[in-house]
């Protein structure tokens, strides 16, 4: 059994959002620079030019690169062997989160009553905690500081078994076109598929983690990652939704084993803005 | 080529502007979203007097994160308009002349939009850190209480935005769209 103090994963969820909110990853630049090149519309061009220009003041100046620093999801994969010690481990989550966005002048977004009153928790807590247990005796963490702009868009299909491949590429490609400008695209699309509604939905926000166009390992959901991005990148939409020919940087697809009578299917968009980090301690 | 745009928005700059063109904003500018949006409709509908005068005004959708020590605001970028649509037409109709955001609007604003002879301008999502250097000054004038959604004034200089529905009910995301889409 191998000890983890409660207080490390404090330290580390307030430097993960620090950086996640500041600066952007080289796959990211690399992605939006690769955008630049291949973008024949001249509003697009612009638009793809000023994403940039943002993303070096964010770094320069230290002002966030989005005024929305995001709902702060935490992916946590526990290792069966690890011991957290000193604190319960929700708690250090929320800490860390507390500290990093009053302390790293990050906006707070969160409130409480939801559909009544909604009250501003002031520190960004509570953070949206997604917990598996795996292997060994680490503790790998990420961090996701979602905007409310893309998550928004999100959509749920429960398709049927009968519409098979097809039926997902209309799906995912009719959730971007209806998103238009709204999710501030170019970003990337997580796409989940099989398990039930609520493991497809995480599915797919947990293909957003992937580094910005890296294929699935299964090469048949590796071609209808390229199909759909294909078929998205047609659409017109653009940078800004201003017209043009990149409207998505990569799509990332998580399958999941489905039972005989579903096929359900959920999308989730992730703005140019595709700020995550992680550390496995 | 940009256009250079003196605030507060004039009915004879609203008449030359169309879907598409690039602008550079200077002057003042009312900082308002969701939360505050309910709070002046229902002042409107209770015949309260407003915390700032409409008419004529340009409306900014925009929450920023906090001003880190020594900036006059942290990042400031446009928020999703379509959630200020269903009071949008009422503010419209007392004399708003434009309004800053991203993302498409809904039938009614757009109808309330070319009635009142008005505009609708999109700024960069995600690009609070780069709009933030053109905000020159800014100070909450009501609602302090909601946080990130306090209604401020700010001022700005060469702030970059581009038409999305002019007053002649063009609509750049229709027609950027219909420009660059290949039909399969």
């Amino acid at each position: 059994m191998r000890e983890i103090e409660a207080s490390a994963v404090t330290e580390a969820i307030t430097d993960l959002f620090i950086q996640a909110n500041y600066e952007l990853t080289d796959d990211v630049i690399s992605a939006l620079k690769l955008a630049r090149q291949q973008e024949e519309s001249p509003a697009g061009r612009e638009a793809l030019d000023k994403i940039l220009e943002n993303a070096s003041i964010a770094g320069e100046e230290r002002v966030p690169l989005c005024q929305d620093c995001g709902t702060a999801l935490v992916f946590i994969e526990l290792g069966q062997d690890a011991h957290i010690t000193g604190g319960d481990l929700y708690q250090a989550v929320n800490e860390g989160v507390r500290r990093a966005y009053v302390e790293g002048y990050l906006r707070k977004s969160m409130v409480e009553k939801p559909f009544s009153e909604r009250t501003n928790t002031q520190d960004n807590t509570p953070a949206v905690i997604h917990t598996t247990v795996v292997p060994g005796n680490r503790l790998r963490i990420i961090a996701l500081p979602k905007g409310a702009g893309s998550e928004n868009m999100t959509r749920l299909g429960m398709l049927t078994p009968a519409s098979g491949r097809q039926g997902v590429i209309d799906f995912v490609v009719k959730a971007v076109e209806e998103a238009g400008a709204n999710p501030c695209p170019p970003g990337i699309i997580g796409v989940g598929i099989g398990g039930t509604a609520e493991r497809t939905l995480l599915l797919a926000k947990q293909a957003l983690l992937r580094k910005v166009g890296e294929p699935s390992l299964d090469s048949e959901t590796s071609n209808l990652e390229k199909d759909i991005l294909d078929k998205v990148n047609r659409l017109g939409i653009g940078p800004m939704g201003y017209g043009g020919r990149i409207t998505a940087l990569a799509v990332h697809i998580e399958t999941s084993p489905a039972h005989i009578g579903s096929m359900p299917v959920a999308v989730s968009l992730q703005c140019h803005s595709a700020r995550h980090r992680e550390i496995t301690l | 080529m940009t256009k250079e745009i003196t605030l507060p928005l004039t009915k004879e700059v609203i008449k030359d502007l169309r879907a598409g063109d690039s602008l550079s904003l200077s002057g003042v500018l009312y900082v308002v979203r969701d939360a505050a949006h309910k709070r002046i409709v229902a002042a409107l509908d209770k015949g309260e007097p407003l915390p700032f005068e409409l008419k004529g005004e340009t409306i900014y959708y925009m929450g920023p994160s906090p001003a880190p020590p020594g900036k006059i605001i942290g990042a400031a970028g446009p928020t999703t308009s379509g959630r200020m649509d269903p009071f949008t037409p009422r503010l419209l109709a007392e004399g708003l002349k434009g309004m800053i955001g991203k993302g498409s609007r809904s039938e009614e604003v757009m109808e309330a939009i070319k009635k009142y002879g008005a505009v609708y301008l999109g700024a960069i999502g995600g690009g609070g850190a780069l709009l933030s250097r053109k905000i020159t000054k800014a100070e909450v004038i009501v609602y302090e209480e909601l946080g990130p959604e306090a209604v401020l004034r700010i001022e700005v200089k060469d702030f970059s935005v581009t038409v999305i529905n002019d007053s002649y009910g063009g609509d750049l995301y229709v027609e950027g769209k219909k420009k660059y889409r290949i039909e399969n």
